[in-house]
């Protein structure tokens, strides 16, 4: 297994606020990571400098062997944690206009992933129920043939019947050679799909770890040492 | 079937055990092919790799063999299934037990409440 992403003493202040504060990490390939935290601890930052759409205050990050760039967005799938789709264009529309934008972009499988929710092609954004729009920005992110999938809190504020269908969908698409990142403070819906976690705290990686490793040797789970480390 | 997992254990060992207690109690027989490594992650919503390293050392322990680019397969030998599931028995009966010596029963008082609420 390769290093897929690898941090290195990233730091991003913002004004007097420190945001991360020396973060270095090695993702390799074929995994499935939880970047937890609570609100504030530095997810959405650290996230959006591997996105390329902030410029660390000092460090590097390299995904690939890639500093983000053009080259990154080719390899990562990112899926924003604001709703970033145009609600007046068809579900056909946005399909296409993703498979114009990313060479990697597998049409016949977003239209297999959608149909099978029913999901119809001439339907327009606007009219999904909140449920069905987080699932469409799903399959369009998951669509791609990607090296490394972000999801910025996939499962935030989504109906349990929603969120079962995320996390299958993430285990359906798993692929030895890309890794897929997510960010949550929900841990205890997620722990099980997990092959290792990272807890963010005040800018900084508190831990990196296993899950099985967590629970062997704290005979607890994931969420219940997070709500320990977190604990205010 | 259905997988019930505990939180607080380490996932790999229960996706194995679980797995014992189908070969144990019959339901997959020698011979038999497993579900795929895929499958078994869907149905418990457990990463991929937890369910190949589990499946990895059953094949270790012997209760398991692949065959190339065909997937796994029950072995001949159940022995080690059957160990497995008469261990879990064993341990849950033994929780059970002190659960119910610490409420205060005596031995006598929890076999009569076993027989008593079996029936409902």
């Amino acid at each position: 297994m390769s290093e897929l992403l690898v941090c290195s003493h990233l730091s991003k202040r913002y004004g007097s606020k420190q945001a991360l504060n020396d973060i270095s990490l090695s993702i390799e390939s074929g995994k499935i990571i939880g970047l937890l935290g609570p609100n504030g601890a530095g997810k959405t930052t650290l996230i959006k400098i591997i996105n390329g759409l902030l410029k660390p205050t000092s460090g590097m990050v390299s995904i690939g062997g890639y500093q983000p760039s053009v080259d990154t967005k080719k390899i990562i799938s990112y899926l924003p944690d604001v709703n970033y789709l145009y609600h007046w264009m068809t579900v056909e529309q946005i399909v296409s206009m993703f498979s114009e934008f990313y060479e990697d972009f597998r049409t016949e499988l977003a239209y297999e992933m959608l149909s099978r929710l029913g999901i119809e092609k001439k339907a327009r954004l606007k009219t999904l129920s909140k449920g069905n729009k987080e699932k469409v920005s799903l399959i369009l992110v998951m669509s791609r043939n990607a090296l490394l999938y972000v999801l910025d809190e996939p499962i935030a504020g989504v109906d349990p019947a929603t969120r079962d269908y995320i996390i299958t969908t993430i285990i359906n698409n798993y692929n030895p050679s890309a890794s897929v990142l997510i960010s949550t403070h929900l841990i205890s819906d997620i722990e099980e799909v997990l092959d290792d976690v990272i807890f963010i705290k005040g800018g900084r990686i508190v831990l990196h770890n296993t899950v099985d490793e967590i629970r062997e040797q704290h005979q607890k789970s994931v969420d219940d040492l997070f709500r320990e480390v977190f604990k205010w | 079937m259905t997988w019930i997992l505990d939180k607080k254990r380490p996932l790999c060992p229960q996706i194995s055990e679980q797995l014992c207690i189908l070969i144990a109690s019959g339901q997959l027989k020698a011979g038999d092919r497993l579900m795929s490594v895929r499958d078994v992650a869907v149905a418990a919503s457990v990463t991929p790799n937890t369910v190949q390293k589990s499946f990895e050392q059953l094949e270790q322990t012997g209760v398991i063999y692949s065959k190339r680019g065909s997937g796994w397969y029950v072995s001949e030998n159940s022995e080690i299934a059957k160990t497995v599931l008469s261990g879990l028995i064993r341990e849950k009966t033994k929780a059970y037990l002190d659960d119910m010596r610490s409420l205060g029963l005596s031995i006598e008082q929890i076999l009569t409440n076993i027989k008593e609420y079996s029936y409902e």
